[in-house]
């Protein structure tokens, strides 16, 4: 968490008290901290500083334990995706099959270098994941809930214009 | 996924005894009668002909969801209610899905897409005729193949812990009671005593499926004798090896198996409580696994007096958030106590203190999948299949350059030459076969030289690589080997926890050595210092994941030594290349080429010259066409 002064202005009031909810009804809040932090994901999308600091207050755990928890574990993510977020598997039968060069042509296409994640107008996101388990039709990824199989990389401008089009139609 | 069809809603009435689980399961015996080989179509049925349809991933993201959908409508349209359309679980067989198959006829149509949903039901369930085009043509003899039981494929396979998977539809626990679920938690209940049924599983020689092999009948003795007055019983279903997929198989296809299993070890080892910690990435075995347990509660297969038995047992659902060291079971215990999943020091084991600090097992999801056919079967007849000291079945997850890409399952024994080629139908695309990776991250290749080797816990280790949790991942001539161990290291340097030095630092620096190779930095010294910190790590590292971490390096190393020497040597020649289509010929290149490799006039293409190509980068850097640049440096 880079930002010191944090303020929680613009979390959602009612999300969070949706959170609240949840905490409340744990026996034990601090043992489910896993559990809640699923909850105000699905909640908020991602994982702000913010968010972790006002689950570290309720839990009544230091937000130090909260990021640690976060941080360590690759579902919890601390920026927000993009509107369409391109789940790229990375699992040993993809990679075998060339799924390193499909994520490159992705990154070179949106102009997203390693470090960044999301596109500048929120539209793309990029996301290495491990396994989907969808080996037959590796090289695989996912946006949303359509699964692309067998992707070679000269197949990813299509699929990113097939996005953009849908965009412009709204 | 939910589910939209309840059958007999009335019969989910708590069952007291174990005479009211066997009447119930002669009750709905008819929802499963028509899924046997023998079984024949019978117009005096209500139901005649189902149409199973894979629910598996793989075939799910080819369309099967559609499919399923218009073979309903086609079925209204036709006016055919005596026909019913079933979801089951994984058939296995992905590289051919979306599949079908059509009992009582017992054929097995593949690659079906939703358009042929008219054809299945005019043509096929309606006059009984066969649809030739989608049968399954045998690659070797050009032969069709309807049966699945005659394919290559499925006929070295022995199905065990996979017994029910595509067999029932996982979402009605009545289908699991009808084909004998929950006989073996009676079995236990009634005629065994707690000790009884420990002895039965060592006696069956069953070892822990999710890698190490650790004897499961001992576990269960170290927890029983650990007196407590609370004990956890933990199923293990955070499958972290990338491209393997058999555990959440079970999980989605068979759910009510994992929890009859971990009732049979509450009793054995005198728990109470059931935890299955199971990742968040998989919402449809967490889904299923909740249904499992909710209609097993509401036929008091779960919660107070079991059977009225006496005997309680509960399970509730722990999310994992996605981290592959949490598969080692100190670590899981942690995540599920809400912390990070880092690993500690056993001892103390689990069995001693665990979850909460409670004496805990943790067993995985495939290990539970097999008990309750040894409980219902015999250790003996358990016992009977595969080698001297592993027994039973392994379920692979078969993928990679070979042709049936799917989930196997073998008998121990069984020779990886008899997986790849006979099974797996070898490799595609008329290209050589190179190596098996077996154990994912924490495992190592295995050669041609030992493909004949019959398969088991020892003899993987002897060949330097491990049976893990059952990924097996295919590599051809193509691929290099230097390159798959650089991948392997990404994944273990990115999953390391950080808590102790040997993995957290050491891995990273393999993969910095591995690089340094790849990018023609390295000398012979670097292949030394690379042996050296890798075995270091072996030696020194905290868990599992540490431990194991070097075994792809070392294991590559091993078997592909001129591989590396060739990057050694320098002697894999890399250079620059130009794309003549994207070349705007601006001459850039060709100024900053610093031994004027590169050649052309303005406007023209340019050419790079390979022999004088030192690759250093310079064109690469100053080529101003975008997106992508003109100049690549192929690998």
């Amino acid at each position: 968490m880079s930002k010191i002064d944090l303020s929680m202005d613009a979390l959602d009031p009612a999300k969070l008290k949706e959170i609240d909810a949840l905490v409340e009804s744990l026996p034990d809040p601090s043992g489910s901290l896993i559990q809640i932090l699923h909850k105000a994901q699905s909640l908020f999308g991602y994982l702000p500083p913010e968010l972790q600091l006002y689950v570290a207050r309720k839990v009544g755990v230091p937000a130090a334990r909260v990021n640690g928890v976060v941080s360590f574990y690759s579902f919890f993510i601390e920026n927000p995706e993009g509107k369409y977020n391109i789940a790229i598997c990375l699992g040993t039968a993809c990679f075998v099959k060339g799924a390193a060069e499909v994520l490159e042509k992705f990154r070179t296409e949106l102009n997203l270098p390693k470090e960044k994640s999301r596109t500048d107008d929120g539209l793309f996101s990029i996301a290495e994941v491990r396994c989907i388990g969808a080996c037959a039709l590796a090289p695989v990824l996912r946006i949303g809930d359509k699964i692309y199989g067998h992707v070679k990389p000269a197949d990813v401008p299509g699929i990113i214009q097939h996005y953009r089009d849908l965009e412009e139609e709204g | 996924m939910k589910k939209d069809h309840r059958t007999n809603t009335e019969q989910y009435t708590r069952l007291n005894s174990r005479a009211d689980l066997d009447r119930l399961a002669e009750a709905n015996r008819d929802l499963v009668a028509l899924r046997h080989e023998q079984a024949e179509r019978d117009p005096n049925r209500k139901v005649q002909v189902e149409l199973l349809v894979c629910g598996g991933t793989g075939c799910h993201s080819t369309g099967a969801g559609v499919l399923m959908e218009n073979l309903r409508q086609a079925l209204v349209a036709h006016n055919v209610d005596w026909a019913k359309v079933v979801q089951v679980g994984c058939l296995g067989f992905c590289a051919q899905g979306p599949i079908v198959l059509v009992m009582p006829d017992n054929i097995f149509y593949v690659k079906v897409q939703p358009e042929d949903a008219e054809r299945i039901v005019t043509e096929h369930v309606i006059k009984n005729e066969i649809i030739n085009d989608l049968i399954y043509v045998d690659p070797e003899t050009g032969e069709y193949v309807p049966h699945h039981a005659d394919m290559g494929f499925y006929r070295k396979q022995k199905r065990v812990a996979l017994r029910n998977c595509g067999l029932i539809d996982p979402e009605e626990i009545l289908e699991s009671i009808a084909v004998g679920g929950y006989q073996a938690l009676a079995k236990c209940l009634f005629d065994y005593t707690p000790q009884e049924v420990i002895d039965v599983l060592k006696a069956s020689g069953l070892r822990g499926r999710g890698g190490a092999g650790f004897p499961t009948g001992v576990k269960w003795q170290f927890a029983a004798n650990n007196q407590g007055e609370k004990k956890y019983v933990i199923c293990n279903g955070d499958e972290g090896d990338p491209g393997a997929f058999m555990d959440r198989s079970i999980m989605e296809d068979d759910p009510n198996s994992v929890v009859e299993a971990m009732t049979i070890a509450g009793y054995a080892i005198g728990a109470h409580d059931g935890l299955i910690y199971v990742r968040a990435e998989y919402p449809v075995a967490v889904w299923r696994l909740q249904t499992a347990i909710h209609e097993a509660r509401m036929l008091g297969l779960l919660g107070k007096n079991i059977l009225g038995s006496g005997f309680d047992f509960d399970i509730k659902i722990s999310l994992g958030a996605g981290a592959f060291v949490c598969g080692e079971e100190t670590a899981l215990i942690h995540s599920a106590e809400g912390h990070r999943g880092e690993p500690t020091r056993k001892p103390p084991f689990p069995a001693e203190s665990g979850y909460m600090g409670l004496p805990t097992i943790v067993n995985n999801v495939e290990t539970f999948a097999n008990v309750p056919i040894i409980i219902t079967k015999g250790a003996e007849w358990f016992s009977s299949i595969g080698t001297e000291h592993s027994k039973g079945t392994k379920v692979f997850a078969l993928a990679g350059h070979v042709n049936n890409i799917g989930l196997v399952e073998v008998p121990m024994g069984t020779t990886l030459r008899e997986i790849v080629f006979e099974i797996g139908g070898g490799v595609p695309d008329g290209k050589a076969f190179k190596a098996v990776q077996t154990g994912g991250p924490s495992g190592g290749v295995i050669t041609t030289e030992n493909l004949d080797t019959p398969i088991d816990f020892q003899s993987l280790g002897a060949i330097g690589s491990m049976m893990g949790s059952g990924g097996m991942i295919v590599m051809n001539e193509d691929n290099d080997m230097v390159e798959v161990a650089r991948f392997y290291l990404d994944f273990t340097c990115d999953e390391s926890c950080g808590k102790c030095t040997p993995c957290r630092i050491g891995t990273t620096r393999v993969r910095e050595l591995l690089d340094k190779l790849l990018e023609l930095r390295g000398d012979m010294e670097t292949l030394t210092i690379l042996k050296q910190l890798c075995n270091a790590i072996r030696d020194s590292a905290l868990c599992a994941l540490g431990q194991t971490a070097p075994n792809p390096v070392l294991s590559t190393m091993r078997y592909f030594p001129e591989e590396y020497e060739r990057y050694a040597r320098r002697e894999v020649r890399k250079y620059y290349s130009i794309n003549p289509e994207l070349c705007i010929g601006c001459t850039r290149c060709v100024k900053a080429c610093p031994v004027d490799a590169i050649s052309g006039t303005l406007r023209q293409p340019h050419v790079i010259d390979p022999e004088k190509c030192i690759a250093c980068g310079a064109c690469h850097k100053v080529c101003p066409v975008k997106p992508d640049k003109a100049i690549v440096l192929p690998r």
